[in-house]
């Protein structure tokens, strides 16, 4: 069953992630991309982590790919079709990617994992709470902070990159 | 540990999926989706990360928090590009790349 | 006199003139140059007569004179034996030699005063003149062979800057450039000499190289390149390069046509100086020359031989007064030489040596005096050719009793120097080789003649009416006429034989009746033909010369030399050597250079496609690197 389950997840994975970078419409590689990240939430609840598979959807299914077809929107007309890429572009792409996976992939096979003995921590979300806040071993408060700064970095700067010019004679 | 799935299946996965990622940024003409494409190498990244927790730590939970943070990450870095995006096709009135090619010689 | 460091004065005074007048002469009046020039020489000549009066009349002397060093210092060195150093060395010859060209020099500068006066370069011609002076001064006092090339080239330079002194007559920029290529080119034979001597022997040193008896070329004796000796190689080549500056055939070329610079130019280097640093070098060498390379000492009696006899034949039929004069020197020079080349060493055997010394000493006196004389005539008439000229002793007393007295002293007269000189080398030739004796002899009677024809056809001859009235010369120009007149007539009684031996060692000579009486007789036919030829006019010499024909017409443009020269450097190495060779410096070496510049920039038109503006050429080249990176580190370095 688990099994089953992987490989119909890495198909899904797979097929839509090269779909994604060769499609010529624009709005369905949106939606081929939403359907890799449903399928990596998949992968994730396999692997018994719900809170990330969770968070998986909530922040990269409904808020990015929802940014994407927002932006989409706003700067293409829907039916246009892409040109095909250069063929320098193509075949840099492709040298690379073959060359790089064909590297990384013999690299790994060669190498023994060891697997780790310990016995599997049960995850909830108390667990993953108070290791999120707490600032002894295992702590992640700092991360935390951080990350609720870079957030509103980015809020305020998108606003202020995207701001209209006062100068342009606009209504508004 | 999941029985039957052995660790290097899932790494497989995950690197061709960040290959894929790469070609697509290096392909495509269009910045949304060569956003696109960056999206699908960090998500790589995040099942990389959260495979290794569950099959080389189970008691730990570094993995999971350092894909919690990418996560976070990748949203920001999204937002600002798509501010990006919008500011330049102001400009230009398209989002072709080769348009974008100020800092040259 | 013990010390006799004030030497060092006699050289460096002209160096400083030189310096002085050349750098600051423009700010003063030229007579300031003229002056301060003439001043220094004095103190030189002042300075070599007492230097002469001590070395060789001190009385501290046994039986030979000794080789003073007063002053040396090491330049450089080469290896523990062959070390360059510069010096000052006093012997006979070089003692001599100082008080000829000092004499001639003081003469010359002033000479120069009133000869040049009003000309523009007056400073810088005084500046020349001391630089010539000083060159040719450090010639002839040097310690050893290296020093004496340095100073030969430096000679070679003063006298391309004193023959194309009028610098804008493209004929004296010819003929400086002439003298200097054709004594440049022998000198490359003095330069092979000396440095095949200096490797067979190890030293560059006069004193060592001359010292009787020396054991340093013993590993010589077995060196041979081609069935001839190394030593005659090396002597042969540096006799070469004193043909060069001495004017012997085939190099003479450049002689003649030197006469384009001032006449004072004309009377110190090419009349007393500058050309007889040749016979000087081979005197130096004399002891090597006579010993190890006999062969070597055989060519240059010959050639000495053949270029006077060569020279007075084409004296014959010139008509520019210079010219005839310059053939005169070539013709006087192959005397000198033709003397070294038969003499031995030592005693009475080294009779020629003496003579060949004596003659030079006697020579650059009235040498100087006529072309001293000859540049009074030219000035007065403004012209340098005899068929311009005639009855001038009407007009100029002075000029014309001194030319006389020299015309008769390079004529044998007895009584006066050129007789005792003249003589003592045909009876040197007479001792050694026959051959050479009769060509000397017939060359007495020829040299007699074409002086008697100047002489004549300038002073006598037709009485010319002049468009204005030829005028004797200041007394500045006449003073050094007379003055060196009197040194013609009594030169000829310094006891030489007792003074400057090719041993050092004084000998005893007698009057050989022999030699004398038909070489006097033979002079005073030359100058009794030309009396009947020149005095009067008359138009028997030009009928002589139809008659003559083709040989007068060979004789009149000097055999064609300069032609034939002319046309090998022209036809032959302009196009066969030097085209290629400048073809091949402009298109392929400069080809090259620039080639690398083209190339440089070619490529980095190319690189600078790479910085292309593109994100994704730059993320491409990101990820390639990081890749190459990896493979590098897994697999090359971690195995």
């Amino acid at each position: 069953m688990n099994v089953f389950m992987f490989y119909l997840f890495s198909g899904i994975i797979l097929i839509c992630s090269l779909l994604t970078i060769t499609t010529r419409r624009i709005l369905r590689a949106a939606v081929y991309l939403l359907c890799v990240l449903l399928a990596t939430a998949g992968l994730y609840f396999m692997l018994n982590y719900q809170f990330m598979a969770a968070v998986q959807l909530t922040l990269y299914a409904g808020g990015i790919v929802v940014l994407i077809i927002f932006s989409i929107l706003l700067t293409h007309h829907i039916s246009h079709r892409f040109k095909h890429p250069n063929t320098v572009n193509l075949l840099m792409g492709l040298g690379a990617a073959v060359v790089g996976s064909g590297l990384v992939i013999a690299t790994l096979l060669s190498h023994t994992f060891q697997a780790g003995t310990a016995p599997e921590l049960k995850v909830d979300m108390t667990e993953i709470g108070t290791q999120l806040l707490s600032t002894g071993k295992n702590g992640y408060v700092l991360p935390f902070e951080l990350i609720s700064i870079l957030l509103l970095a980015a809020m305020i700067a998108a606003i202020v990159i995207a701001k209209k010019d006062k100068n342009k004679n606009s209504e508004i | 540990m999941i029985q039957g799935i052995p660790l290097e299946h899932f790494l497989i996965v995950s690197t061709i999926m960040f290959f894929i990622g790469i070609c697509g940024f290096i392909i495509r003409r269009n910045l949304i989706t060569m956003l696109m494409a960056i999206e699908l190498i960090l998500n790589s990244v995040n099942i990389n990360f959260v495979v290794f927790n569950r099959y080389l730590y189970p008691d730990q939970l570094q993995g999971q928090f350092f894909s919690l943070f990418i996560v976070g990450i990748a949203a920001a870095e999204a937002s600002v590009a798509i501010a990006l995006i919008i500011n330049i096709y102001r400009k230009m009135q398209n989002i072709e790349v080769e348009n974008v090619n100020e800092l040259k010689f | 006199m013990t010390g006799y460091t004030y030497t060092v004065f006699i050289l460096i005074i002209p160096l400083v003139m030189f310096l002085i007048t050349g750098l600051l002469g423009m700010k003063w009046k030229p007579i300031v140059s003229g002056l301060m020039g003439t001043t220094g020489m004095g103190i030189s000549w002042v300075l070599s007569l007492i230097t002469a009066g001590s070395y060789f009349f001190g009385g501290h002397h046994a039986e030979s004179f000794q080789t003073i060093i007063p002053f040396e210092m090491t330049w450089l060195r080469f290896s523990e034996t062959l070390i360059i150093k510069m010096g000052i060395l006093l012997d006979p010859i070089s003692v001599m030699m100082l008080v000829v060209i000092t004499t001639i020099s003081f003469m010359v500068h002033l000479y120069s005063i009133g000869y040049m006066h009003g000309e523009k370069g007056f400073q810088r011609f005084f500046a020349f003149l001391s630089l010539f002076t000083f060159s040719m001064l450090g010639l002839v006092i040097a310690t050893n062979i290296f020093q004496m090339y340095i100073f030969w080239e430096l000679v070679g330079v003063s006298s391309f800057l004193l023959i194309g002194f009028y610098y804008q007559k493209p004929s004296a920029v010819a003929a400086s450039k002439k003298a200097f290529i054709v004594t440049r080119f022998a000198d490359l034979g003095f330069l092979i000499g000396i440095l095949i001597l200096s490797f067979v022997t190890g030293t560059f040193d006069f004193g060592k190289l001359t010292e009787p008896g020396t054991a340093i070329f013993g590993s010589a004796a077995s060196m041979s390149f081609m069935g001839v000796s190394a030593l005659t190689w090396a002597m042969t080549l540096i006799f070469i390069g004193g043909a060069g500056k001495s004017a012997m055939f085939p190099l003479h070329i450049w002689l003649p046509d030197a006469m384009e610079g001032p006449t004072p130019v004309s009377a110190l280097i090419h009349a007393a100086t500058m050309v007889v640093a040749g016979v000087f070098l081979v005197a130096r060498m004399f002891p090597v020359i006579h010993f190890q390379a006999p062969a070597a000492q055989e060519i240059i009696g010959y050639v000495g031989g053949f270029t006077s006899l060569f020279a007075a034949v084409i004296a014959i039929t010139q008509y520019d007064i210079k010219r005839v004069l310059a053939f005169s020197t070539l013709s006087q020079l192959g005397y000198m030489m033709l003397a070294l080349g038969v003499s031995g060493y030592g005693g009475e055997e080294g009779l020629g040596y003496m003579a060949s010394m004596f003659h030079l000493f006697t020579h650059a006196m009235f040498k100087a005096l006529l072309f001293l004389g000859a540049g009074s005539i030219i000035h007065a008439v403004h012209s340098n050719y005899m068929y311009d000229m005639g009855g001038l002793r009407k007009y100029l007393p002075i000029t014309h009793i001194t030319f006389l007295i020299a015309c008769l002293t390079i004529a044998g007269v007895p009584f006066l120097s050129g007789f005792f000189s003249k003589d003592e080398i045909l009876v040197a030739a007479l001792h050694h080789n026959k051959i050479l004796f009769a060509v000397e002899f017939i060359v007495a009677g020829l040299t007699a003649f074409y002086m008697f024809r100047l002489y004549f056809s300038v002073f006598w001859g037709k009485d010319r009416h002049y468009h204005h009235t030829p005028h004797e010369s200041p007394l500045i120009m006449t003073i050094p006429l007379m003055f060196l007149a009197v040194a013609s007539i009594f030169a000829g009684y310094l006891p030489f034989h007792h003074l400057v031996t090719s041993d050092k060692i004084g000998f005893v000579t007698e009057m050989n009746y022999m030699v004398a009486v038909p070489s006097v007789l033979i002079g005073l036919l030359g100058i009794a033909v030309a009396w009947i030829l020149y005095k009067k006019e008359s138009d028997v010499p030009a009928k002589l010369a139809k008659q003559w024909g083709i040989l007068y017409t060979a004789t009149y443009n000097k055999f064609y030399f300069d032609e034939i020269y002319l046309f090998v450097t022209r036809k032959i190495i302009f196009n066969y050597i030097s085209r290629p060779i400048a073809w091949f410096d402009r298109h392929i070496i400069d080809g090259f250079m620039v080639g690398i510049g083209t190339v440089t920039e070619k490529a980095s038109y190319k690189i600078k496609g790479m910085q292309s503006g593109q994100l994704q050429h730059y993320a491409f080249a990101f990820i390639a690197g990081a890749l190459s990176l990896a493979l590098s580190m897994i697999y090359f370095l971690m195995k």
